[in-house]
């Protein structure tokens, strides 16, 4: 087993607007024996900027990868698109493909590229560094009266050549570690479609019809609830549920939870602990089946 | 299609990484049947706008700002036969239209001020970095922002980012 030391990665996205599932992760994974040192000097992990300049993006990146490197640990991301844009940079780098200009940049800020470390996901560290048996070990309610829905979203699953941990057609690392609470897992229609947030800033139309799409198909299955592991996809479908719900003149209600709230349930955190109480879209379903207020 | 077309345009994408299998497409559709954003919008499908660089409509193309409506969900580089990756191209298309300052989405220029001046896409609200600590979370880092600076400074993006011109919605 490796040693569950991380660098934690932040990002900007969930300092900025989703805290609550920094919160909710720092509190499972210390319960874990996760240990969780803060990235010193980070920046932003370039994705955003990859279609302003490709080569900007995978600099940004690559100083992430040096920093961490001279901490000697391996980066653990919560966000899908700092997970995709790290690690296919650190990949790029370690095979030195096309990267002698990311290189030489590295370089001259003083940093020397060695290629020891490896960027991770929560999913990743939970299921395999940390392990589902240890996991089990932890916990103390069986949410088995819970209806639960999951999206794992895109930038954890493909493309496949540069991540290929599960078939991004099924993936189902999310699914086992849902299982681990007790939690029905409950199938869904087009559940690898993408919620189509990173074009939000420039056009609705579209995404809000891709995201209602989902919303309805979950809805169709009566799950009480969704689980995400991305901030992008979680404020598609909390933050801009209610204004979904009102450009189709549709409810859904559906509240989204991010896995790590999930989890923390289970080992009987309680709701407010969690930041469960800062979501948008209000949980009802705690009071029937967890029989908290 | 009012624009002479430039047949060469294709052996110009193709050097730009990412587009490099642009002449492997062979027009099956896989790409676009698997889109989500094709679904809605009657530009933005991938087979059709790699056939558009095949034929050498540059101009066409590079001033569409329709180019943005791809979500990167990634569907298309990975069904496609040939390896083609046209999200990737979609990329290339976007950081060619950037470079040479005909157009760039008002939001990526502000995150990409932004994050010049902090290190973050965002600006962290005070409010927020109180409420960290109220919540018992640690400070956020500070960057080292001379690197950043020097990064954007040998890339030239500062230049770009002042000199092209901006749009702020894409209609389907």
């Amino acid at each position: 087993m490796e040693s569950l030391k991380y660098l934690l990665f932040l990002g900007c996205t969930i300092p900025y607007r989703v805290s609550n599932y920094e919160v909710s992760t720092r509190k499972v994974l210390k319960r874990l024996g996760v240990e969780l040192y803060e990235m010193p000097e980070y920046n932003c992990c370039g994705l955003p900027m990859d279609s302003l300049d490709h080569e900007l993006m995978l600099t940004l990146s690559a100083r992430n990868i040096c920093v961490a490197e001279r901490e000697g640990l391996n980066i653990l991301t919560l966000c899908n698109g700092c997970f995709g844009a790290l690690n296919k940079t650190n990949k790029m780098l370690k095979e030195n493909k096309g990267t002698e200009k990311v290189m030489k940049q590295m370089k001259d800020e003083g940093f020397d590229f060695k290629g020891t470390i490896k960027v991770k996901h929560l999913i990743h560290v939970l299921a395999q560094d940390v392990g589902y048996e240890n996991i089990k070990k932890n916990l103390k309610k069986p949410l088995n009266k819970l209806r639960v829905a999951q999206h794992t979203g895109c930038h954890i699953l493909r493309p496949t050549e540069q991540i290929g941990q599960e078939d991004p057609e099924n993936p189902t690392i999310l699914k086992e570690l849902i299982k681990l609470t007790e939690a029905q897992i409950i199938n869904y229609k087009n559940e690898t479609d993408c919620c189509a947030n990173p074009i939000i800033g420039l056009n609705e139309e579209i995404p809000f019809q891709i995201a209602k799409e989902k919303l309805s198909n979950i809805k169709a299955v009566d799950a009480h609830t969704l689980v995400t592991v991305c901030p992008f996809c979680h404020i598609m479908y909390d933050s801009n549920q209610s204004r979904i719900e009102r450009a189709f003149n549709e409810k859904f209600g559906i509240a989204v939870l991010h896995y790590p709230q999930l989890l923390g349930l289970s080992m009987g955190f309680t709701p407010e602990e969690l930041g469960i109480n800062e979501l948008r879209v209000n949980p009802r379903f705690l009071k029937y089946t967890l029989s908290f207020e | 299609m009012k624009n002479k077309t430039e047949p060469k345009f294709k052996y110009e994408l193709s050097k730009i990484a990412g587009a490099e299998n642009i002449m492997l497409c062979f027009q099956c559709g896989t790409c676009t049947a698997d889109c989500p954003i094709s679904r809605y919008s009657e530009f933005y499908r991938p087979r059709r706008i790699a056939r558009l660089v095949q034929l050498g409509y540059k101009e066409e193309l590079l001033s569409d700002n329709r180019l943005w409506l791809c979500t990167t969900c990634f569907a298309c580089v990975d069904h496609c036969p040939q390896n083609v990756e046209p999200a990737s191209i979609v990329r290339a298309l976007r950081n060619l239209a950037i470079k040479e300052k005909r157009q760039i989405p008002h939001v990526t220029k502000e995150l990409a001020f932004t994050l010049l001046k902090t290190g973050y896409i965002y600006r962290i609200p005070e409010l927020r970095l109180k409420q960290r600590e109220q919540k018992g979370l640690p400070q956020l880092p500070k960057t080292n922002l001379s690197d950043i600076a020097n990064i954007f400074k040998t890339l030239g993006i500062t230049d770009v980012l002042e000199n092209t011109k901006i749009f702020e919605k894409v209609e389907k």
